[in-house]
């Protein structure tokens, strides 16, 4: 069961169940957990074109760029979501929410 | 030779010191000591003062041609123009001091019989009013002013009469004046019209050239003269206006003297004199008929009356026929020498009774006695021994009216006779234009003296009243020696002693000019006519004189006949002349209530069906249609259109705003659904 549509299936459900957890979650962690997911998602697009689309070795240098960026992200949420933290005293997005009228 | 600025000044004065005395007892009269009365007594007294001065410098001057006349521009607009002015000849001062003179009297008289009257500063200030519009009418050198002053003496004539507008019988008698007056007015100022239209003047002076150049002429100046006349009829109280005099008598009795017998009703007589250049032989015909018909109509009225007044005032109306009747028959001064007289003895007369009544008033006030009619002949009788001076002047003055030698009114009753003679003579076929004259001076003779027999002859009708009798004091006996003196031939044969000619001062003073229309007889025919019928009048008039009073004699002081036996024998002629010939029955039946009905039907047109349905019809479509298009506007344009945007945008903004959760997970989900959208698009 080597072949591209298989790692393509998987990385869509693993996007779908990141985008979910994007659009459903209260928790701001968790939103950003759905995040990491969708990025993950891509990922394994990037490696499944690298082996079986005429990607080679370019997919693999996206997914580690992906990865690092992944990192330089979480490292910004996660310093964002402190702040929030710190000043609405809860993480949940909805309380924090400011654009309502 | 006085200067004429002297004369200017004077009749100023003479104008407008008693308008100024009206202006203070108006305005300020209660506020000042004795309600004022000495403010008008000053003006009027310094009236008659210049009034005399004038006199007595026309009297040295001795010219008849004396005339001077001075004007100021009132309005001046090129082509039109208006002067007003003064124009003073021999006439003018002559009536000047006939005004003075007997409104001074009024003002002395009325001291004592208006003490205590709740109006009295108005009383004096009214009596100021028409001093000043009366010496207007008689300065007056132009029909314009003349017409102002004319209105003038009418509304104070109304003021006076109305003076105890209390009772009702006055204030309609004021208002009968007023209205009947301005039925005679309506005719004058459409004949002043015609003139200033034909002649482009008013100008009296300039009307007489206009008329003799033939500037107007034929039908159209009898119709102005006729238009003229008719405010004399309406002044003058002739027939068929003459209803309003007697019942002006309403007034107090001061009042009535001055105005009702010797100046105001004058007016008539004086405008008639002013004007007589100007009269058509038709006019001056129209003019001697209505006189000599209003002399003998209202003294047949006279004879039967019993209110001491009411003779006094039907006396006047015949008195100004006959003064009418002279103008006619163009004896013109004739006509204003029985003016003269007549003012001097009529208003002695009028105290006279004035006198009698305030003391019937005042007897019969001490007897609480207040349904008594203090002005009734039958109550009195035999006030000869407690009123002398009363009696004394009365019987002068009624001498002088009845025509008897010696007497004033001999004098001017004599010309005015002869020169109904010499018309006569001259045009047979108006006979009865002598009858007239004659019948009135019989009738005349006769009702004064019955006056004078039921009032101070006699035995007292009521003894409790006569008891109570007193001889008025002496502000009110004054003025009638005054008069009574003045009822005296000598003061108009002056500076001779004739008491039967036809001349003196006054005929040699006061010389008739030429009419201005062509056809008339010149003044020298009428002077030489009148002057050869002079002994046949005086003979006449003796005559009838003689006839009226020896009738009244035996009747009412002899009571050879009964008085009551003859008015039942001539019931029915004694009941139309007691009723007045049932003229205001048969002007109310006849003229007043068809009137009404008229008056009354217009104001149901107008009112009800005008107003109603026309007008108010025009507001009910009006606002129907405002109805509908402001239910179009408000409902079809405002609130669907106008507002109906609005409210679209509102709404959609209300329900498109729900979408801006401000969550941004919903932003992200709708960005989904649009992803997902554009990939199943891109897809198919």
């Amino acid at each position: 069961m080597e072949n591209l549509s298989n790692y393509l299936i998987i990385s869509s459900i693993l996007f779908s169940l990141g985008l979910f957890g994007v659009v459903t979650r209260r928790n701001g962690v968790a939103v950003l957990m759905g995040v990491e997911l969708i990025l993950n998602a891509a990922n394994l697009n990037f490696l499944a074109f690298a082996r079986f689309g005429g990607m080679n070795m370019s997919g693999h240098v996206y997914a580690l760029f992906v990865i690092v960026l992944a990192a330089a992200e979480a490292a910004v949420a996660l310093a964002i979501i402190i702040n929030i933290f710190n000043n609405f005293n809860t993480i949940n997005i909805d309380d924090v929410s400011e654009m309502k009228l | 030779m006085i200067a004429g600025s002297f004369i200017t000044n004077a009749c100023l004065l003479i104008l407008f010191l008693p308008l100024c005395a009206f202006l203070i007892n108006i305005f300020f009269g209660k506020r000042l000591p004795r309600q004022g009365d000495w403010v008008s007594i000053i003006a009027i007294i310094t009236t008659l003062i210049l009034s005399l001065s004038l006199f007595v410098g026309m009297l040295s001057n001795w010219n008849y041609k004396f005339s001077h006349e001075v004007y100021f521009s009132w309005i001046d607009l090129g082509a039109f123009k208006i002067n007003l002015g003064f124009w003073v000849d021999n006439i003018t001062i002559v009536m000047l001091l006939v005004v003075s003179l007997i409104s001074t009297m009024t003002h002395v008289f009325s001291l004592e019989y208006m003490k205590g009257d709740i109006r009295y500063n108005r009383y004096y200030a009214y009596l100021g009013l028409f001093t000043f519009s009366m010496n207007g009418i008689v300065l007056a050198n132009n029909l314009m002013s003349l017409y102002i002053f004319w209105e003038l003496v009418g509304v104070s004539s109304y003021l006076l009469i109305g003076h105890w507008f209390e009772k009702h019988s006055a204030a309609d008698a004021s208002k009968k004046a007023f209205l009947t007056n301005r039925v005679g007015d309506i005719g004058f100022f459409i004949g002043i019209m015609l003139m200033f239209t034909a002649i482009g003047s008013f100008n009296f002076q300039e009307l007489f050239t206009g008329v003799s150049n033939g500037m107007i002429s034929g039908s159209l100046l009898t119709f102005a003269g006729l238009g003229l006349f008719m405010g004399a009829v309406g002044k003058s109280s002739q027939f068929p206006l003459h209803i309003w005099l007697p019942d002006a008598m309403e007034g107090p009795t001061p009042v009535s003297a001055l105005m009702h017998a010797a100046t105001m009703v004058a007016a008539g007589v004086y405008l008639t004199v002013r004007l007589f250049p100007v009269f058509t032989p038709d006019a001056l015909l129209v003019i001697a008929y209505i006189g000599g018909f209003t002399a003998i109509f209202a003294a047949t009225i006279a004879i039967t009356q019993n209110d001491i007044k009411k003779v006094l005032a039907y006396s006047t109306v015949s008195q100004l026929g006959y003064m009418i009747l002279a103008v006619g028959v163009g004896n013109y001064t004739a006509a204003f020498f029985h003016l003269l007289t007549h003012a001097m003895f009529k208003a002695c007369l009028f105290y006279g009774s004035g006198s009698v009544i305030h003391a019937m008033h005042h007897s019969l006030h001490a007897l609480h006695d207040h349904d008594t009619d203090p002005q009734d002949m039958r109550n009195m009788g035999g006030f000869r021994d407690k009123m002398p001076i009363t009696s004394l002047t009365m019987t002068i003055a009624t001498l002088a009216i009845a025509g008897v030698p010696l007497f004033s009114g001999f004098l001017s009753k004599d010309a005015i006779l002869a020169g109904t003679l010499y018309f006569v003579d001259h045009h047979p076929e108006h006979w009865i234009l002598a009858f007239f004259g004659f019948g009135a001076a019989a009738i005349t003779a006769f009702y004064m003296f019955r006056l004078i027999f039921l009032t101070f002859y006699g035995t007292p009708k009521m003894p409790k009243v006569f008891e109570g009798i007193h001889e008025s004091p002496k502000v009110m006996t004054y003025p009638l020696i005054v008069l009574a003196a003045l009822s005296f031939f000598i003061f108009y044969t002056l500076p001779y002693f004739n008491p039967f000619a036809d001349y003196g001062w006054f005929t040699k003073l006061i010389k008739a000019t030429n009419s201005a229309v062509p056809g008339n007889p010149t003044a020298k025919e009428i002077y030489d006519g009148v002057h050869h019928a002079h002994y046949t009048a005086m003979a006449l008039s003796l005559i009838v004189a003689t006839l009226g009073i020896g009738l009244s004699f035996l009747m009412y002081y002899k009571r050879k006949f009964s008085p009551e036996n003859w008015a039942k024998r001539f019931g029915v002629f004694y009941k139309i002349s007691h009723n007045k010939y049932y003229f205001d029955e048969n002007y109310n039946r006849f003229l007043y209530q068809p009137f009404l009905r008229l008056c009354n039907l217009v104001a149901y047109i107008d009112w009800d069906l005008y107003d109603k349905y026309f007008i108010n019809g025009f507001g009910y479509i009006a606002k129907l249609l405002s109805k509908i298009t402001g239910r179009l506007d408000y409902e079809g344009l405002d609130q669907t259109l106008v507002d109906g945007i609005g409210r679209t945008a509102n709404s959609a903004g209300k329900n498109l705003k729900t979408v801006q959760t401000g969550r941004l997970q919903n932003y992200m989900l709708f960005a989904l659904i649009g992803v997902i959208i554009i990939l199943v698009f891109q897809i198919t």
